[in-house]
C-alpha cells in the first residue's frame, strides 16, 4: 500500500500540551447550547492517555460527591485548550485504581520536577 | 459522466468535521484509472468502458501488454474491469481520477469480502450454540436440530449449516462520499467497505436512491486534506457535550448503597455534575452551596 493512514490522521489540537497520567488538568471544552457557544472547564486528574488512531485522554474528577470521567479527543476542535495545573508522580500509565478511592486516598503525589 | 472506478482499500480512520464531530470513514485510494478499451454495441453487443488500475500484481503478461499498447497506455495496469457507461464521453487511454466524485454524493462499493474459511453455524449464521453449563458436555457451538422426524424424513434444502464463509463478492450500497483528496487520489466514504486493507474495490455511483425520508448528515466542513483542521466551529453544529461523559457508577466512598443509587440516577448525576462544572466556571459560585450540589447529595442519602 502506498498510502499511510497515519499521514492522513487529523492533526493534534494545538491547544493541548503534552501531559501524562497523574497530571491535573483544566480542560476547556467547547459547549454548544442552541445558538450559543461557550467554554466549560472540566478539571481533574488525567487517568489515562491513549495514542494511536483516535488519540484521546480521560479526566476524572469528583463532582458533587459523584465520580465523573470524561474522555476528550486529542485531535479535533471540540476541546478549546488544556491547562496543566499540576504534575503528578505516578508509576503506571492507567490510574484506574483511583476509581475505588475517594478523599485522601485518591490523591496523586506531585512530581518533584517536571 | 461519472463512471465506476477501481481502487484499493487503504483502511479505516476517524475524521472530524468543523464542529468537532467525529465520523468513521474508510479511505480508498481510487485511481488513477485509464480507459483501456471501449465496448461498443456494434462489436460487443453492449456499451461499456474497460478501465485499468495498477493493482497489487507487479508483472504484466505479454498479451496484457499488447492490449494496453493498443489503448496507448504505458503503465503496468494489471487490473482491468468493465464499468457500465454509454462510452460516448470517453476516449481510449483517458485518465479517470477521483475528482469525478464529489463530497455529499453517494457511491456503491463492491469488493471481495474477507474469507472466513470453513465456518461453523455460530459464526456463519449467528446460531446461539448450546448451553455452556448445567451439565452440558460437548455441544457448545453445535447447530442443534436440522429438521423434524419421520415427516419429512429428510433435511430440507437450504438448511443453514457450517460451510465456507466470506471471500464472496459483496456490494455495499449508498455510502456517503465524505471527502476527496485529488492530490493523493483518495476517497473517504462513510462507514465500512468489504475486504481486507490493500484489497481492490470497485467504486460506482450509487445505483439506487437513498431510502425514502432519509436525511443525509450535514455536509462535511473541511475541504482539503483531513490533516488540516478547521478551526472555526459553527455554533449550531456541535452535539451535546454529554456525549463523552461517562459517569462511573459506584464511585462514591460510602459503598454499595450509594453505588446502586448512583447508577440508577446516572443521567441525573451527569446533569448535576455538568451544572456543578458550570458553577465552577464562575469563580464566585461556591460549589457546595449550589442547589445542584444539594440535590445530588439528597439523591445519595436516599
Amino acid at each position: 500500500m502506498s498510502v499511510d493512514l497515519r499521514e492522513l490522521a487529523p492533526a493534534r489540537n494545538e491547544g493541548i500540551p503534552d501531559f501524562g497520567a497523574g497530571d491535573t488538568v483544566r480542560v476547556h471544552v467547547r459547549v454548544v447550547e442552541g445558538e450559543r457557544e461557550r467554554i466549560q472547564v472540566f478539571e481533574g486528574v488525567v487517568i489515562r492517555v491513549r495514542n494511536g488512531g483516535s488519540p484521546n485522554f480521560t479526566v476524572r474528577r469528583i463532582s458533587s460527591g459523584v465520580g465523573v470521567e470524561r474522555t476528550f479527543p486529542t485531535n479535533g476542535a471540540r476541546v478549546d485548550h488544556v491547562e496543566v495545573t499540576r504534575r503528578g508522580r505516578v508509576r503506571r500509565s492507567r490510574l484506574y485504581y483511583l476509581r475505588g478511592r475517594t478523599g485522601r486516598a485518591a490523591r496523586v503525589k506531585e512530581a518533584r520536577r517536571t | 459522466m461519472t463512471v465506476g472506478m477501481i481502487g484499493r482499500k487503504v483502511g479505516m480512520m476517524r475524521v472530524y468535521d468543523g464542529a468537532g464531530r467525529v465520523r468513521g470513514v474508510t479511505v480508498i485510494e481510487v485511481g488513477p484509472n485509464r480507459v483501456t478499451q471501449l465496448r461498443t454495441s456494434d462489436r460487443d453487443g453492449y456499451e461499456a468502458v474497460q478501465v485499468g488500475f495498477r493493482g497489487n500484481r507487479k508483472r504484466v503478461s505479454r498479451p496484457e501488454r499488447g492490449h494496453l499498447r493498443e489503448a496507448g497506455v504505458d503503465e503496468p495496469l494489471t487490473e482491468l474491469r468493465e464499468v457500465s457507461s454509454d462510452g460516448s464521453d470517453f476516449t481510449l487511454g483517458q485518465e479517470i481520477l477521483v475528482d469525478q466524485f464529489t463530497p455529499g454524493e453517494y457511491v456503491d462499493v463492491t469488493a471481495t469480502s474477507k474469507g472466513r474459511g470453513f465456518a461453523g453455524g455460530v459464526r456463519r449464521w449467528g446460531f446461539a450454540g448450546g448451553p455452556k453449563t448445567h451439565g452440558q458436555s460437548d455441544k457448545w457451538r453445535g447447530p442443534g436440530s436440522v429438521g423434524a422426524g419421520t415427516y419429512p424424513g429428510k433435511t430440507w434444502k437450504g438448511q443453514k449449516m457450517a460451510g465456507h464463509m466470506g471471500a464472496r463478492r459483496k456490494t455495499v450500497l449508498n455510502l456517503l462520499v465524505v471527502q476527496t483528496d485529488p492530490s493523493r487520489n483518495l476517497l473517504l466514504v462513510g462507514g465500512s467497505v468489504p475486504g481486507p486493507r490493500g484489497g481492490l474495490v470497485n467504486v460506482t455511483p450509487a445505483r439506487r436512491a437513498p431510502l425514502e425520508g432519509y436525511e443525509p448528515p450535514e455536509p462535511f466542513a473541511p475541504a482539503e486534506g483531513s490533516a488540516t483542521l478547521d478551526e472555526s466551529v459553527p455554533a449550531d453544529a456541535a452535539d451535546a457535550a454529554e456525549d463523552d461523559t461517562e459517569v462511573a457508577a459506584g464511585e462514591a466512598a460510602s459503598g454499595d448503597a450509594v453505588a446502586t443509587e448512583a447508577s440508577a440516577e446516572s443521567d441525573d448525576a451527569a446533569d448535576a455534575a455538568d451544572r456543578a462544572a458550570d458553577a465552577a466556571d464562575e469563580p464566585e459560585a461556591a460549589e457546595p452551596e449550589s442547589d445542584d450540589a444539594d440535590t445530588a447529595e439528597d439523591e445519595q442519602s436516599e
